[in-house]
């Protein structure tokens, strides 16, 4: 069976200030990835994460976070290799916050071999509001880099 | 005067941002407030200026638990403004619709966020470490819900696909036709979870609400239905505000609703149910005797065990519309705007949600209110509080804290439908 490709998920609210962080990393690599990746954009409700990264072997999830950190700070956790931060995405936008996800993923025995998880520090979440400059600056930041490390993988 | 205050920092399993104090003065409940921040405010004032077409796209982004409800509830009160009724198999397709959001939702909350509280785990994580099977059919369960949403509605989040007048596009039958397995498969998995829920340990509590929901003569109320409670209410919703009032209250962002002649209510599965047992199809009434809550259910611990049967209830009833199902001639039925003002309420997963609007001649929204389940709730989560938790007050701590999440989870808040955590604190003498 040919393998699947690397899956972008893209989590956040559009209307939620810095909520919206891995959406908008997510939408400005769609279309610009080769055809090995996949981009995915949602609201991070536990049910269809769980959904979207089963039978994956190759994951990487954006997300805002708060870790204390100052915003605008992009955090790289490798969710195979220990256990996720709980507190620091349970202000997500959602019932089941991302770490609690990615935990019963581990629980049942769902999580892909390879799930590194890209946290963008927030600083509001303000309905309505847009993102915050450092937090729009560190959007950029993760595209490139991210688009740098997808076309240095084999293909 | 010693107090002792205990901040939660996080609190997952309740959808959104809150903050709850419970205050205990000489071994009783003195007080307790619930503050929620309601978005719904937000996009009120988003909507003035925006065509009414647009509704229903923008009224879904307000909660990604259940746009499907705001979508409908926007839907109906613009077709109120515009004098044109639905009928026939997009009213069927609405339906069908609002049953995926009931699995959906329903299923999340059950097994997600809730049954950890009777099971004695923090969370679903440490659930899932036990007892893999049974999240994995709750996942199971809740997955077919939102591939429902997806067919009829064209997407799981914020489904696009719903417009004033009906449907940007109708299902084809065959693919409705070809899901009714899924749906079979999807009734067994609800009946188990019916009772797997019965047989939780419920706390002993029972509560004398004035309970709210819609009411039809043929059908358990999803989108259309009179205005009905146990004490006598009987409206349309175009009364809806000479009955019911918003009032401020000093602890809260959020508006609290009440029947302006006698005060608190209840919407919700506990309301519905009671209000329409009738109305559920013989196998889910079979079920709710079997688990012991029909015909009325007066313990909010069990709500738990409602909300099984009425995902059991939509799956039933998401079965009926498929095998009835024939594509209509047209996806929806169109209309010229003009000026005027709508109402509508429709049954929301966590209850009976209303929405006004006021267009201008052009169509364009002069005004909007929409007043969620969770407001209306407000005051009675509040009412449980002081109420339920006396008898709890000698717990330790994290006991007691637990019981009052356990007793605002029975409601299934969505407290802000997005972002943010409840911070609770208990406030002891």
């Amino acid at each position: 069976m040919a393998s699947r490709p690397t899956l972008i998920i893209g989590i956040g609210h559009p209307d939620r200030g810095d909520d919206a962080a891995g959406r908008v990393v997510a939408a400005a690599l769609r279309g610009r990835v080769g055809d090995g990746v996949e981009v995915i954009e949602t609201d991070g409700e536990a049910g269809k994460l769980l959904d979207l990264i089963d039978g994956r072997a190759d994951v990487i999830i954006v997300d805002a976070g708060l870790s204390g950190a100052a915003p605008g700070a992009i955090h790289r956790l490798d969710a195979t290799a220990g256990p996720m931060p709980l507190p620091m995405f349970a202000t997500s936008s959602h019932a089941i916050g991302l770490s609690e996800s990615i935990e019963l993923a581990r629980a049942l025995g769902t999580l892909p071999k390879r799930c590194l998880v890209i946290a963008i520090e927030a600083q509001r979440f303000d309905l309505g509001a847009g993102m915050s400059p450092p937090v729009t600056a560190a959007t950029d930041t993760v595209i490139e880099d991210l688009l740098a490390e997808l076309a240095s993988q084999p293909a | 005067m010693a107090r002792k205050t205990i901040k939660v920092d996080y609190l997952a399993r309740v959808e959104g941002e809150g903050a709850l104090t419970v205050v205990i003065r000489n071994g009783a409940v003195a007080d307790a407030q619930l503050r929620i921040f309601e978005p719904p405010r937000f996009f009120e004032a988003f909507l003035r200026g925006r065509a009414y077409g647009e509704a229903p796209d923008i009224t879904a982004r307000i909660c990604g638990i259940c746009p499907v409800a705001y979508q409908m509830s926007a839907v109906h009160a613009m077709e109120d403004v515009l004098g044109i009724k639905v009928g026939g198999q997009l009213r069927a397709l609405r339906r069908l619709l609002y049953c995926g959001e009931w699995i959906e939702s329903h299923t999340l909350h059950v097994y997600m966020l809730h049954a950890p509280d009777f099971l004695g785990y923090h969370g679903a994580v440490e659930m899932a470490r036990d007892h893999a099977d049974i999240v994995k059919r709750g996942l199971e369960l809740k997955k077919i819900g939102n591939a429902l949403m997806t067919i009829v509605g064209g997407r799981e989040v914020h489904p696009v696909n719903v417009r004033v007048g009906g449907f940007y596009k109708a299902p084809r039958k065959r693919d409705l036709l070809a899901f009714a397995g899924e749906l079979r498969r999807a009734r067994d998995l609800a009946l188990e979870t019916v009772r797997w829920t019965a047989g939780l340990d419920f706390p002993d509590r029972t509560r004398e609400y004035e309970l709210v929901s819609l009411s039809h003569p043929d059908e358990y109320p999803m989108n259309e239905g009179r205005i009905v409670s146990n004490r006598g209410l009987d409206i349309d919703a175009r009364e809806y505000d000479a009955h019911f009032e918003e009032i401020h209250v000093a602890h809260s962002n959020a508006l609290q609703a009440r029947i302006r002649e006698r005060g608190h209510y209840l919407v919700g599965p506990l309301a519905r149910f009671a209000l329409n047992f009738d109305k559920l199809s013989p196998l889910c009434r079979e079920a709710a005797h079997e688990a012991g809550i029909a015909p009325i259910c007066t313990n909010p611990y069990q709500s738990i065990v409602v909300r099984a049967v009425e995902v059991l209830y939509a799956c039933d009833e998401a079965l009926r519309i498929v095998e009835d199902y024939e594509e209509p001639d047209q996806p929806f039925i169109a209309a010229e705007p003009r000026a005027g003002v709508g109402q509508a309420a429709t049954e929301a997963p966590r209850g009976m949600i209303y929405h006004r609007y006021r267009l201008a001649e052009d169509g364009k929204i002069e005004d909007a209110v929409i007043i969620p389940p969770t407001s209306q709730n407000q005051a009675s989560v509040e009412d449980d509080l002081k109420v339920l938790i006396n008898g709890w007050i000698d717990l330790p701590e994290d006991e007691l804290r637990h019981r009052c999440e356990q007793t605002v989870r029975n409601y299934d808040p969505c407290i802000s439908c997005a972002t943010h955590f409840l911070d609770l604190r208990v406030d002891r003498e």
